[in-house]
Parts: structure tokens; sequence; C-alpha cells
């Protein structure tokens, strides 16, 4: 085996890392955070087990009574919670990488990725990779139990918008839990905290229910809850209605979290001692 | 910046370190740390837990930086060019390891893939190197299944896999039992047959005269010594040499008689009752063997005789002279100590 030689290297400055070897390096990433998936199948039962508790649980024991109050029964509230529903999913798959990232961190294995000539960001762009491929298979399962409870998909250009406005939203959660998963000490903090943030995001939104019965300052929470918004884009774009305040508020809280939290991210990844 | 190339010990240096500083809250990880690894051979770093050690390895591999002071790896600086140095080291030891649910070629492949090589390139290494280091029969078992000794050979492949012109090896054998650290020992001297230079941090003195051809011991962040290990062996009086006649009544004479013809070290011998052994400190073989010629020639009959490296706590309480009560006196070597 032979062994590089020791030029003396001249006082240049840092190389760059050019954007192919970036691809080549998050897609053998990608590769591993599949593998584990393989390895322990264990781990997409979260992927499988929300979208049917969630569905069945809201229309079975909440649809008939809210249903009613949307003037129909509880074939009305499949129509409305289902786009909900679907809007939950990236927040779902999000809150996950966090716990996931820090139990990663915690082995020794990340030491030896950062003392790799990689670039700073490839872990965490394949971790949000596989997260994403986890999120629209929960996606695909959501969407059979709801077929299944009969929901009936207005426009299915309007849900492939809805999907894709979903997986934005997620991306850009995925930093922040990314970032909370390379700061806090365990697993469990992790998880607390994510719980701390989304359970108001997620039932101060119009996800489950409309926010017209709501008194007035938990609406004006509501209304630009990047959860309603983008529950409210769903409905719109799959049912029909307005979509461009909703689709405004999602793309600003998706491309504002993203742009501030992922060199966050990446910097605390980067300099974690 | 100045780029210091020569090293007073002569040859080419691999890795440089002047003055480097860490602190961590109150706490000074590192105090002004000066070393130099030529090409080629082994540094081993002795030290306590807590010495500073796994510190000095996170800074050269980039993974923390320094407060102060300056390191060079290969020529590249660790603050200024951590990608390009990154190339050219090897990581291994008690915190890089390896992805304990990935198996162990897919670990492999996936550092080669990191390190740019291309598919067919990384797959040939990943079989390479774990037929090198025998491990080809698991290789498709998750690494988390591996014995301990094969995570460590799993370790060492994997920062072999860029062939890398540095490797630390941060404490390669803490925690294994003494015959799988005897496997870990022959992989690394493999390696260093292959011309590599290691910087090797051990707790150990029998593992940093295993490996290393020098030395640099380090309490709380500072250098304490450094040198040669057999210089620094005679500085800290040497070996010990445990004799144990058949007869325990035959003691206390032995002790006398060596003592008197004055072929022992640096420190008068030692009579050890509970395990009726006499403690002889020796500092060359001609001592051992004039030690055996006198046994002999008074017609001693001896049920054991070993020798022993004196441990990390003697080699540390003779270069600090810290030692509460001294059997041996280890004063003689203080002075030319302080670096």
């Amino acid at each position: 085996m032979s062994t590089a030689t020791l030029s003396p290297a001249a006082a240049k400055a840092d190389t760059p890392i050019p954007l192919r070897a970036h691809l080549r390096h998050t897609g053998a990433l990608i590769r591993r955070n599949l593998l584990w998936i393989r390895q322990d199948p264990e781990s997409m039962f979260d992927a499988i087990l929300f979208p049917v508790v969630f569905t069945l649980l809201f229309v079975y024991v909440f649809g008939g009574s809210i249903g009613k109050s949307l003037g129909g029964g509880q074939e009305q509230y499949v129509q409305y919670v289902v786009p909900g529903l679907l809007a939950m999913m990236g927040m779902n798959m999000a809150q996950g990488v966090g716990t996931g990232f820090n139990q990663d961190f915690n082995s020794g294995v990340m030491d030896r990725f950062r003392s790799l000539p990689i670039g700073r960001g490839s872990v965490l762009f394949a971790k949000i990779a596989v997260e994403l491929m986890r999120m629209l298979f929960a996606t695909a399962v959501l969407l059979v139990v709801a077929l299944l409870v009969g929901y009936d998909v207005g426009s299915w250009s309007g849900l492939l918008g809805s999907v894709a406005l979903s997986a934005l939203f997620g991306s850009a959660l995925m930093w922040v839990f990314l970032t909370l998963g390379v700061v806090m000490k365990n697993a469990q903090s992790v998880q607390a905290m994510g719980f701390l943030v989304l359970m108001p995001l997620q039932f101060g939104s119009s996800i489950f229910a409309p926010t017209q019965s709501m008194p007035g300052w938990l609406q004006a929470f509501t209304d630009y809850n990047p959860l309603s918004a983008l529950a409210d884009c769903a409905r719109g774009l799959m049912e029909g209605g307005p979509v461009a305040h909703a689709l405004w508020v999602t793309v600003i809280w998706s491309v504002g979290l993203t742009v501030v939290m992922a060199p966050v991210a990446i910097h605390k990844f980067r300099t974690k001692s | 910046m100045t780029r210091i190339d020569d090293n007073p010990a002569g040859g080419r240096s691999a890795v440089t370190v002047r003055g480097l500083v860490k602190h961590y809250g109150e706490t000074k990880a590192l105090d002004g740390v000066d070393l130099d690894v030529r090409e080629g051979t082994v540094m081993g770093v002795l030290g306590p837990n807590g010495a500073g050690k796994t510190t000095l390895v996170r800074i050269l591999s980039t993974l923390i930086t320094p407060d102060s002071g300056q390191a060079t790896v290969a020529g590249y600086d660790v603050v200024r060019q951590p990608r390009q140095l990154r190339r050219v080291i090897g990581l291994t030891g008690q915190y890089a390891s390896v992805d304990e649910k990935l198996p162990g070629w897919e670990n492999l492949y996936l550092i080669g893939r990191l390190l740019d090589l291309s598919r067919k390139e990384a797959r040939a290494r990943a079989d390479e190197l774990l037929e090198r280091f025998s491990l080809t029969e698991a290789a498709r078992r998750p690494a988390g299944t591996y014995s301990g000794g094969m995570r460590r050979r799993l370790d060492l492949a994997a920062s072999m896999i860029g062939r890398p012109a540095v490797l630390y090896l941060d404490e390669p054998t803490t925690g294994l039992d003494p015959r799988t650290r005897n496997e870990v020992w022959d992989e690394v001297k493999a390696m260093v047959g292959d011309g590599v230079t290691v910087l090797l941090t051990t707790q150990y003195m029998e593992e940093a005269e295993q490996l290393a051809s020098e030395l640099t011991v380090v309490d709380r962040g500072r250098v304490i010594a450094k040198g040669g290990i057999e210089e620094l062996k005679a500085r800290v009086g040497g070996r010990t040499l445990r004799v144990r006649p058949v007869d325990p009544l035959q003691l206390r004479p032995l002790a006398g008689m060596l003592d008197e013809l004055g072929i022992t070290g640096l420190a008068s011998t030692t009579v050890d009752t509970e395990t009726g052994a006499l403690l002889v400190p020796i500092l060359s073989d001609e001592q051992l063997t004039a030690v055996v010629g006198a046994v002999t020639a008074r017609g001693i009959t001896l049920s054991s005789i070993t020798t022993e490296l004196p441990s990390l706590d003697e080699v540390f309480l003779s270069l600090t002279g810290h030692r509460a009560s001294a059997p041996q006196d280890a004063a003689p070597a203080r002075q030319e100590v302080a670096v």
C-alpha cells in the first residue's frame, strides 16, 4: 500500500469543493441513510402509523360533529380534514429528523465524516433528502387511507401542488429540527422541544377545524400560522377556492426558515466540538 | 504565517505544532503544546485521562479550532487549509468510529465515495481493505455485531481508505482485552511498515514502547517530557526486574547483595513481601544480565524472573517528581526533563 507524498504545500487558500463532488458526497450519504431503513425497517412505522391513526381518529371521532357544523356530516369533514392532514405530513416527518440526527451525532461516526474533505452541508442535505422520501411515502399512505374512508380528490394536479408545498415547508422545518438536533444534548430534549414548538402550531391552525369559531386572538395567530396557510392552500388547490394569501404565507415561511436556519444548522454542525 | 519545516531532531516534519492553546471555559485542555513528528515515524503521545491528548488530535483533524498557536500537517495549516489537510489524514480512535448500522463493506465503500473515489475504485478499495484486515467474511454484517477487535480493525481499515500520509490513532486499544490489543498492534505495525506517519495517543507505556519510536509525555495540557523511547525510559529509571526466589527467606540477603554490588539502576532494590519478590530497577540489558549472573553465582534458586515497564503513574511521578512516598528516588531526571 503506498501513501501520499508529503508535498510542501504553498500557503494558498483552501480549495473549494466542486458542485459535482457535492452531489456525489450527498448521494453517498443518501445511500447510507437508505441502508439504515433497510437494516431497520421498523423506522418506517411512524410513516405508516401517523397517517392511518390521524385519519381514522379525526374522521370517526370528531368527523360527525365537526361535519355537522360545516353544514353536512362525516363525508363533509373528510373533504375538509384530508387536505389538512396532507399539510401536517411535512411537519410530522420534520420533527423526527432532529431526534434521529441527534442520536447519529452522538455516535462517533460524525467525527469521521467531519474529518473528511466533504462539503459542510452534504451530511445534512442527505438527511433531508431521505426524510423527504419518507414524507412522500407517508403522504402516499395517507392518500390510500383517505380514499378508503371516502375522500374525493377534486383536482389531481392540485393534489400534486399541495404535496410539493408540503415538502417545501417540511424541508424548511427540517433545518430548524436539524439545528436542534445538533445543538441539544440528547434525543429526549430534542423531542420535548419539538413537541413544545409543534403542538400550538398544529392545533392552533385550520388543519382540523375551521377557525371562524375560534376567539379573535387565536384567529390572529392562525392567520399567520404556516400550517393553516399550508392546509388552506391544499384545500384551495384540491377543492377550489382562494389560494393567493395562503400560498404567499406558506412560501414566505418556507423560504424564510430555510434562508435563516440552513446556514445556522450547517455552521453548528461544522463547529460542534 | 511562518511555516516551520525544519525539525530540531532532523528529517522532514509531517506534523508541526507550535504553542497550541485550547481552553474550555476555565479548563486549559491545551496550554502551549509544541510537537514535531518526523515523516515516516510513530510519535507516541503519552498521558493520563484529561491530559489533552484527544483535544490535540481533534485540532489536528480540524474538528475543533485552537484558541492560539499554530499547527501544520503535511504542510497544510489546520485553520487556514482544513479541506486540503483532511485529504491527507486518517483518523481512528475512541471517538471517530464507524456506522454501527451499516455492514462493514458499506462503511468502507461510503468513505471511499466521500473521498472522491469512483464507484469502481471505492468497491475495489473496500474489498482490498476488508481482505487485508481479515474481515472479508464479516463484510455483509452490520458493524454493530462485530467483536471489539473486529470493530477496531474496521476502524483502521476505514482510516486507511484515502491512503493517508498522516494517521492519528487516538487510544486505539483502550478497552480491549490483551489478545485483541496485540492484534491491533500487529496491524498498526504493518501500516507503519508501509511508510505512513503515525501520531498515537495512549495511556499505556507498554503500547508506546510497542509502537512508537519517539514519545511526548503530556499532563494537564502541557508537554512535560519528550524524546526517544529509550532515552525517556532511562530518565524514568528504565524497567523493573521482578525476581522471586523459591525460598522467601533469601529475599533480604539477595537485596543486600545486589545493592552492595551496585548493579541496580537509579534507585535501590525494594522487597515486596506480599508477593515474595524483589524489585530491582534496571537501566539496561547489561544490568539485567549482571543481576542474573550474581544470583546464579550465589546459587539461589529462582521460581520466576520478569521485567516490567514502568506504569504511566510511575513515569509520571518520576518526571514530575511528585511521588509522595518514594521507594525509588527519581530526582536525577528532574532537571533535564523540564521542557
